[in-house]
């Protein structure tokens, strides 16, 4: 039975590969045009109705079908699964605390944002400025980033010299932290009451928003699937440079890769830092479009929603922990009859991922370069020595 | 690499005379909690010879290199290179002084491809960051050849490729795509110089044994080294591919490098290197030409054994 | 900062803090025992102690356990409970070393897939006993369970009520009964690994897992040993939670687990006196805390105690000591 099961996962890799590998024969312009076509369809996505795919129901909103909304849940989700990847895929640390970084993009938007938040009213007292005053969404995008940014490195700077292990466990208290923080910091956080009338690009919730209101979540999936590819575009960048290759490096063994002249600390901050800001921003999205949060939204457990969505899609890999975000996003929504038993499934997946198949559904494989004189260095090559 | 190409012939004359000092261990000691594994060791490396360290297991030989390299910090005494201090620099920054190594135990990075390997080696004489990665703003002014290419005769692929070949003229080309090619071109030609070029984009779990031994020399002649120690690079190897191995090491050294290697087999070390320092124990217990070291009694009592096997 | 609620009353929250201490651990044990021998972070040991509290739960149900029984009741109840816990806790941990820990080692996994499968596996078990547990049991144990992810009591068993009152500290006889069963525990434990047989197993797989295999020591069975030995210290810390604090949940294994990890590595992760100073030291600090700060602060100082020791003490107040040193 489980030989079955392994022979047919055998051969959904190699074609999963082999598929990869034509893709990359192609031409350059059909390459292109296919990649084109993709991101179309992303974007035509939620005026799809597929009967069944989108069979979701929220019972509120638009008649018990909320396909949009959870299509946005999915491309935080995707986000998330990004910035956790370069931190756990690339560079080989396992971050447990990733919520923390959620939460404090989130809070971001919420505290300089929102007119309720006490950081709002306690500016507004000091310089004198009028009630409504708040600091804008544009503005609010760049310090979300900004403070994930530094609450990395500051994270990263006293525990990133500690083993792989210890890490994962001081990143899990720092996200309770965190959350802790949030709950009992009333007097910069509102504390458990949350704060609401967050704002988005228009400003904050209100019935005179024409595009990102409350109701229609389409425009908020617009917003965040352009933020997702935005992000994969860098990601990728990254992931084939200098830097990528020291990430690399430093997972696969950390001495050697000192020895190399890599400085395994910096490269290890960088990934951090680079992930927390992803966290950041996609906690500001869903803070954004939430108009309201509160402590009890930035669970421990999340943490480790995080870290199955790329072990089981595949860290290391940016389509598979893709896959594994939409998945682990999706199918609860789908399946809300059972969703009470989706913790349950989400440990299972990660037991039964972690002994039958550590690469994760989707493992990840290194381009291999086009090599110019590739056919002349074979020839070469026994030759010498 | 494309310097190092036109000096094949050595740069240091075999002869004896006053070489200068590359790499000098003095007084070093190193404890582990009561054991004494390295116990005052004392030797030089001249710049452009190839040095022997031998010693039997347990010596301190893979010790001494960790020493060299930053792995441990000596409990007394300092490695000095070209006159600079190296103990108490972290591995890193002692690579990009100019030394470098390979690991007795293979350790390569199993899933990034051979020339990704190698390539991480060459990452180390470049600058770009995460910045310049990202938005490749530091542009640097290309040498003609390394303009984009005019190549179609005609059409909108030519006059694509002619506003790409203006724009790096009038803004340049970022720093990061020149280092990419750079180290791309590099790391073949390393590949290509210890005989693996045709399994390049193989991951190097799966090369053979003997591709991933000469992989870890290629990686470590990426960084530029002046000095390169190799830690017993022939374990496991048959007569044949040791002889390719010696060819390799001294068309290392005729490129201007410094070598030292550890090794067990007596006949290559005998072969190939220009000095020995014999270990014992934590101490040296001998210098000196291959010929001398092989006739010294305390080498053959403490290491040979059955004189015959190294004195062959 | 409430500085003079402390000093006024250092000795209470001294007291205090040693009987929470003890808790600590005993938990704590389990990290350090498993980490002694197969340099492993024990995930999922946090919910080998939930398992133990609902097995005490469970049993004190099935017997229809009151309010304040008579003391021989309560006496019986207890030894039954621990036994119950212990048997729990101990099998709990048998069976995840079994099903998830072995395949791992099989295969030579690197830390961090252990480390995974031991989250899984930890919220396995939480939503196991959050989720499933009540609608199994369903109408034949109606009260046991309770309802899904929620708090659930149990009977008082002893009283609670001062032992002992110097100057303005008052010990309490559950205090005591907490602190003084702990350490006999550990006590035992300490005296099992050093002067037994089967503890000079479990110190040779210790230091050198290749030469305890050259001279004859079975490894799995050492392994399967200090997974039980961890397990039953743990049914033990239940029993002790379940007298003192009189509830459970699914949940409760979380920040209480990474407590005892504080401790253990506070103490010297792999080091047995380390787990018990480390415990004890992280109560007393605890305490202090809430007192100085506020209560709802409390989990936070252990998390900044856990950081500050990694960062500048890794090696813990006594250093490592059941396994091999550090490289």
């Amino acid at each position: 039975m489980i030989d079955k099961i392994r022979s047919a996962d055998r051969r959904r890799v190699s074609m999963l590969t082999s598929v990869g590998d034509r893709f990359r024969a192609l031409p350059k312009w059909q390459q292109a045009a296919a990649i084109v076509a993709l991101v179309a369809f992303l974007y035509y996505l939620p005026l799809l109705g597929i009967p069944g795919l989108t069979w979701l129901r929220t019972d509120s909103i638009a008649g018990g079908n909320n396909w949009a909304g959870v299509l946005f849940v999915c491309a935080i989700y995707v986000l998330v699964a990004i910035g956790l990847n370069v931190v756990v895929g690339l560079a080989g640390l396992l971050d447990l605390g990733y919520i923390g970084f959620f939460a404090i993009g989130a809070y971001s938007v919420a505290l300089f944002g929102s007119v309720n938040s006490p950081v709002v009213k306690w500016i507004q007292q000091e310089f004198d400025l009028p009630p409504t005053w708040a600091v804008t969404w544009a503005v609010c995008l760049l310090l979300s980033i900004v403070l994930t940014l530094i609450s990395g490195v500051l994270l990263g700077w006293p525990t990133l010299r500690l083993r792989g292990d210890y890490l994962a466990i001081v990143t899990l208290g720092f996200g309770e932290i965190i959350r802790i923080v949030a709950r009992n910091a009333t007097g910069l956080t509102n504390g458990p009451q949350g704060i609401s009338a967050i704002p988005g690009p228009e400003g904050p919730p209100s019935g005179d928003n024409k595009v990102f209101g409350l109701i229609d979540a389409k425009p908020w999936y617009w917003l965040a699937i352009t933020m997702v590819l935005l992000m994969v575009f860098l990601v990728r960048r990254l992931e084939h440079s200098r830097v990528g290759r020291a990430w690399l490096a430093v997972r696969e063994d950390e001495d050697a890769a000192a020895v190399m002249g890599v400085y395994p600390f910096k490269a290890k901050l960088w990934a951090f830092a680079i992930g927390a800001a992803l966290g950041g921003l996609s906690g500001f999205l869903f803070g954004s479009r939430n108009a309201f949060i509160d402590p009890t939204q930035f669970n421990a457990n999340l943490s480790i929603l995080f870290v199955a969505m790329v072990v089981v899609g595949g860290s290391g890999n940016m389509i598979g922990v893709s896959l594994g975000a939409v998945l682990l996003a999706y199918l609860p929504e789908r399946f809300r009859e059972v969703a009470d038993y989706r913790w349950l499934a989400f440990g299972l997946a990660m037991v039964l991922v972690m002994i039958l198949r550590p690469q994760g559904l989707i493992p990840s494989r290194r381009r291999a370069r086009e090599l110019k004189d590739r056919a002349a260095a074979a020839e070469e090559a026994p030759a010498h020595v | 690499m494309s310097d190092q190409k036109t000096t094949t012939t050595p740069k240091i004359p075999a002869q004896p005379g006053p070489k200068p000092v590359l790499l000098e261990v003095d007084e070093v000691t190193l404890r582990f909690g009561g054991v004494v594994a390295l116990d005052k060791i004392n030797f030089k490396i001249y710049e452009g010879e190839i040095l022997g360290l031998i010693g039997p297991n347990g010596a301190g030989k893979t010790t001494s290199f960790n020493v060299m390299t930053g792995v441990y910090r000596p409990t007394s005494g300092a490695v000095r290179f070209r006159g600079e201090k190296v103990t108490g620099r972290k591995p890193h920054q002692i690579s990009r002084m100019g030394i470098s190594r390979t690991f007795q135990n293979i350790r390569l990075f199993p899933e990034m491809t051979a020339l990704e390997n190698v390539m991480v080696g060459t990452d180390s004489r470049h600058k770009t960051s995460v910045p310049g990665a990202l938005f490749r703003l530091y542009r640097v002014k290309p040498k003609p050849e390394e303009l984009p290419q005019v190549t179609a005769t005609s059409g909108i692929v030519r006059t694509w490729q002619e506003i790409r070949r203006t724009c790096a003229k009038m803004f340049g080309l970022s720093r990061h795509i020149l280092e990419e090619r750079a180290a791309e071109a590099k790391s073949l030609e390393l590949l290509r110089f210890v005989g693996i070029a045709d399994r390049a984009n193989d991951e190097a779990r799966n090369l053979p044994y003997g591709y991933q031994r000469r992989l870890e020399i290629a990686r470590a002649l990426a960084t530029e080294p002046k000095l390169i120690c190799l830690d017993e690079p022939a374990a496991g190897f048959n007569p044949a591919e040791k002889e390719e191995l010696l060819s390799l090491i001294r068309r290392i050294r005729d490129m201007g490098l410094t070598v030292l290697l550890i090794e067990h087999d007596m006949r290559l070390v005998m072969g190939v290197t220009d000095r020995i320092v014999v270990l014992e124990f934590g101490r040296k217990i001998a210098e000196g030409a291959p010929a001398e070291v092989s006739r010294d009694p305390r080498v053959i009592a403490a290491y040979l054994g059955e004189p015959a096997d190294g004195a062959a | 900062m409430h500085f003079d609620e402390l000093i006024g009353h250092l000795g209470q929250h001294t007291v205090d803090g040693l009987s929470k201490g003890a808790i600590y651990a005993l938990i704590a044990l389990g990290y350090t025992l498993v980490y002694g021998v197969l340099r492993l972070i024990n995930f999922a040991h946090s919910e080998v102690f939930m398992v133990g509290t609902f097995a005490v739960l469970g049993l004190w149900t099935a017997f229809g356990v009151k309010n304040n029984p008579p003391i021989g009741q309560a006496v019986l109840f207890l030894v039954l409970g621990l036994i119950a816990a212990a048997i729990a806790s101990g099998g709990t941990a048998l069976a995840i070393e079994r099903i998830a820990y072995r395949p791992l080692r099989r295969k030579n996994a690197p830390p961090l897939i252990f480390l995974i499968t031991a989250i899984g596996i930890s919220l396995v078990l939480v939503e196991v006993f959050g989720l499933l547990l009540p609608d199994v049991a369903g109408g034949a144990l109606p009260t046991l369970f309770g309802r899904a992810r929620q708090i659930v009591g149990m009977p008082t068993i002893i009283q609670q009520e001062t032992l002992l009152q110097i100057g303005n500290t008052a010990i309490t006889n559950i205090q005591l009964i907490v602190f003084v069963s702990a350490v006999v525990m550990m006590a035992l434990l300490d005296w099992f690994i050093n002067r037994t047989r089967y503890g000079r197993g479990v110190r040779a797989v210790a230091q050198n897992p290749e030469t305890a295999a050259l001279m004859g020591v079975n490894q799995e069975r050492v392994i399967m040993l200090i997974f039980m030995l961890g397990g039953i210290m743990a049914g033990a810390a239940a029993l002790l939670w379940s007298m003192r604090f009189g509830f459970t949940q699914n949940s409760i294994g979380f920040v209480l687990g990474l407590k005892a990890f504080t401790a253990a590595v506070l103490g010297g992760i792999g080091n047995l006196r380390g787990a018990l100073v480390g415990g004890l030291f992280l109560g007393i600090v605890e305490v202090y805390g809430a007192t100085l700060f506020a209560s709802n602060w409390e989990d936070v100082i252990a998390f900044v105690v856990l950081i500050v020791v990694l960062m500048f003490r890794p090696t813990g107040l006594l250093g490592e000591s059941l396994g091999r040193a550090r490289a």
